[in-house]
């Protein structure tokens, strides 16, 4: 079945028309951001600086194209590195020192607003609020810019099914288990001998470095980078929201989650124009604040709950969508 | 005064009390006695209102209690010194003695009440000032005892008023509770020090994995062959 | 010492004052229900949109809309727990953190719904003073005093009421105060409304100095945060310190570099500690 939906997905450019193209590089980019984010998100990891690294990995490469001619395709790693970076100095104290819950949640949310703070602060150099915009050469591999969506979409088709690979590398690996000891009880844990640093350390790291990566490739498509849009606080949340609606419990929540995203801000974008800025956010806040309360398992939990009941439908969905493990309810 | 009809409660699906069933009449003294985990401070818990019963039926003074969360069952007049006395650590004596005197008809009386309780403890009268959480385990216990009284209860519940208390400091607990009687309170204590509670209540219960296997008058227990082996070591 | 730097030191004093105010709330809040409001800063842009919209819009007296802009967001205070933080106190304490995210962007898209994105002012002008060659706005002079004045009726409350005395005990045994004939709920809904009198308070303070926008919320809201936590996280005496700390730091480094830049010194500082003090500069 995953055969059948990848060759669906390859062959979709030549049915599709641009605008639905550009609607789907979104959702596979926001898409693949997400689930970078339910990677530590899904063990109660909760990260509220992702904007952080996504605006690292947006800028860098950015700035080192424009003012160096460095091309993206060193231009990236670099950028992954300073976010991998940052997330070691910010996570290893935190980690080392038992900095959990509330107290991570809210370190991490100064983080994504002072990375965004310091992008608006070197405004000579990045443009500041005004945005930046990368220096366009028209189709070239060197410069990883494409004007025909095509290639983007193979990317972001790549990069997606990459997150998806990565999500249930961790999920099946031997790290899992002592992820879900941790995310339980993490001083138990430590006692039977989990190095509880390294691991969470890793998972940490990982998901940082894809997040950048998206926020890079992100920053090639649109041609345009703006610290509101890639970086802060805002984002920090949108990424939360819509890995939680989607479901961090299964591989596919966050794109799900993505879905939805996107859709709503076409949606209300087509149907109001920009007479109602800010109405998609006011939707997705009562949308969180609903599902937390009421469907804290998200769009996929909820459906993974209800085809419990349904063998047959178990069969074919759950194969489909994740393995089942020990930390099922 | 209160009386308890086949009791039955717990934690969740985990039931620690089956059928519990007692007296206790205005007035007097009662004990319940028993092992490690055999429900006491459940029971206590219960009582006062932290709990919720599954089932059975509480009264005080006929009227029914059953169902009331905690700070309405205060209101009815039951204050429980809760088992390792559990005084607010980093408040002073005295704010940990005026906060028993939280409920409305308590706080209007809470200067005389507050000389009560010093009278009763003039030791915490000289900390008044100092933070609970520094006070010596007597102290402490003294503490907790006053801070029950502040609300002019009609029954006063004590969970192992003598636990981690030095054999003389026991000595002053239940002397107090004399004192405390004197003063017309009923109190019902849980207890696992046997000896001294029997000598100082008018009746007891043994609770026993969550059932009452005993009852009878202090003196009863006292000769009674079952107890005197398995608690009073005889 | 140079005078400018006297001056952005004392100016680091006042704007400590209206953080330290909100510091405090959010700490009364942690420390009573264990629960993190991140839409706390977004709340206190409510009040300041109140007051522009009620003095500037409906031309009521300053003061009478700075009385109702802070019973206004002490309700919503208790709204938000009653609506977002009561049903779900049971579940994972990152949840209410999250659900009040969620409130987050409500806010602040509401008010863009409301308002748009532009920038709003009262127009107020207090005058400058001037003490012996510095230069000090009264507008801050006075939003420091109050903030002040607001800290010490709160102490007093806490130290001498029942009621505040019961905060502090729910804050230390949240099990056993029932014994006491506290009713809990009650208590957070009393906690929940002093927090956000608070930042009723903060907004009035604020308005009378900056512009209001839909986002103002995220331009200080982490900074309370990085506040409370370095002060040690429902630590109130903790919090008030660690507020006039992180503002010296922000005037100061405003002071040699710009404002942003401030605040990343700021966060450095921040992070610094977490190594060093992981529970808070004051953590015992």
């Amino acid at each position: 079945m995953i055969a059948g939906l990848a060759v669906a997905l390859l062959a979709l450019p030549n049915f599709v028309a641009p605008y639905f193209m550009h609607l789907l590089i979104q959702i596979l980019l926001w898409g693949f951001v997400y689930t970078s984010w339910s990677i530590m998100g899904r063990f109660g990891f909760v990260s509220l600086g992702h904007g952080a690294f996504m605006g690292i990995g947006a800028y860098v490469p950015a700035l080192l194209w424009n003012y160096a001619g460095l091309t993206p395709w060193i231009g990236i790693p670099v950028g992954i590195g300073f976010a991998v970076l940052l997330a070691l100095i910010v996570g290893y104290p935190c980690f080392r020192l038992k900095v959990v819950g509330h107290y991570f949640a809210l370190v991490t949310l100064a983080l994504s607003q002072v990375v965004m703070l310091s992008i608006v602060a070197a405004r000579d150099v990045t443009g500041g609020s005004l945005g930046f915009t990368p220096k366009a050469v028209g189709h070239s591999w060197y410069a990883l810019q494409f004007p025909e969506k095509v290639y983007f979409y193979g990317i972001s088709l790549a990069l997606w099914f990459g997150g998806l690979a990565v999500w249930y590398w961790i999920d099946c690996g031997i790290g899992r288990e002592a992820l879900d000891a941790i995310s339980e009880d993490e001083e138990a844990a430590g006692s039977v001998g989990i190095n509880v640093i390294r691991e969470k350390l890793r998972v940490t790291l990982i998901s940082a470095a894809l997040t950048a990566l998206g926020g890079a490739i992100y920053g090639q498509y649109m041609m345009y980078l703006n610290p509101e849009t890639v970086s802060g606080i805002a984002v920090s949340l949108q990424i939360v929201f819509a890995a939680i609606v989607g479901g961090t419990y299964a591989a596919v929540g966050p794109t799900v989650g993505a879905l939805l995203t996107i859709s709503l801000n076409e949606g209300l974008r087509v149907a109001f124009g920009t007479n109602f800025i800010g109405a998609a956010n006011t939707i997705y806040g009562i949308l969180l604040v609903l599902f937390i309360i009421f469907m804290p398992r998200g769009i996929v939990g909820m459906i993974q709950d209800a085809m419990k009941g349904s063998r047959r439908g178990k069969a074919v969905f759950y194969s489909a969508i994740r393995r089942p493990s020990s930390a099922d309810q | 005064m209160l009386s308890l009809a086949a009791i039955s409660a717990g934690y969740g699906s985990f039931q620690v009390l089956f059928d519990v069933s007692l007296e206790v009449p205005r007035g007097e003294a009662v004990g319940v006695i028993g092992p490690n985990g055999a429900g006491k401070t459940t029971l206590m818990r219960v009582i006062s209102g932290l709990v919720q019963r599954y089932t059975g039926a509480m009264r005080l003074d006929g009227r029914s209690i059953g169902g009331l969360p905690a700070h309405r069952i205060v209101e009815r007049g039951i204050a429980h010194v809760p088992e390792n006395r559990r005084l607010f650590p980093r408040l002073t004596v005295e704010d940990n003695l005026r906060i028993g005197a939280y409920l409305p008809r308590a706080r209007r009386q809470c200067g005389g009440q507050l000389d009560r309780v010093y009278k009763l403890f003039p030791r915490l009268k000289d900390r008044r000032e100092q933070l609970a959480g520094t006070l010596s385990g007597g102290e402490q216990q003294m503490c907790a005892i006053g801070r029950a009284l502040m609300s002019d209860p009609k029954l006063l519940l004590m969970d192992e008023p003598s636990a981690g208390l030095a054999p003389l400091v026991v000595a002053q607990v239940f002397d107090l509770v004399h004192r405390i009687r004197a003063e017309g309170l009923t109190v019902l204590i849980v207890e696992q020090n046997v000896q001294q509670v029997l000598d100082v209540v008018d009746r007891a219960y043994l609770l026993e994995v969550g059932r009452i296997k005993l009852a009878g008058t202090s003196t009863e227990l006292k000769g009674n062959d079952f107890i005197r082996k398995s608690y009073m070591g005889l | 010492m140079d005078i400018y730097l006297l001056e952005a030191i004392i100016n680091g004093i006042l704007l400590g004052g209206v953080l330290a105010v909100l510091a405090l709330g959010l700490n009364l809040i942690f420390g009573v229900i264990d629960v993190v409001w991140i839409a706390y800063a977004d709340l206190v842009m409510c009040g300041m949109y109140l007051i522009y919209y009620l003095n500037v819009e409906l031309n009521w007296p300053l003061l009478l809309a700075c009385a109702v802009a802070i019973a206004w967001v002490a309700a919503l205070g208790v709204l938000v727990h009653v609506l977002i933080i009561a049903p779900i106190l049971g579940s994972a304490p990152i949840n209410q953190l999250l659900a009040t995210g969620g409130l987050l962007f409500f806010l602040q898209s509401f008010a863009t719904l409301l308002f748009g994105t532009d920038f709003r002012n009262i127009g107020v002008r207090l005058p400058i003073i001037e003490l012996s060659g510095i230069y000090v706005s009264s507008a801050r002079l006075l939003a420091f005093a109050v903030a002040v004045a607001g800290a010490i009726a709160l102490y007093f409350f806490l130290r001498r009421t029942f009621v505040g005395t019961a905060i502090r005990a729910i804050a230390q045994d949240r099990d056993i105060v029932g014994l006491m004939g506290v009713d809990q709920r009650h208590i957070y809904l009393v906690t929940s409304a002093i927090g956000g009198a608070l930042a009723g308070l903060a907004a009035c303070l604020l308005i009378l100095q900056y512009d209001v926008h839909p986002f103002i919320g995220n331009t200080f809201g982490p900074l309370i945060f990085m506040i409370c936590v370095l002060g040690g996280l429902g630590d109130m005496i903790g919090g008030f310190v660690a507020a006039f700390v992180m503002s010296q730091i922000i005037a100061i480094g405003g002071y040699y570099f710009s404002t942003e830049l401030s605040y990343v010194f700021a966060f450095t500082f921040f992070i610094v500690l977490m190594f060093v003090r992981p529970r808070g500069m004051f953590s015992r």
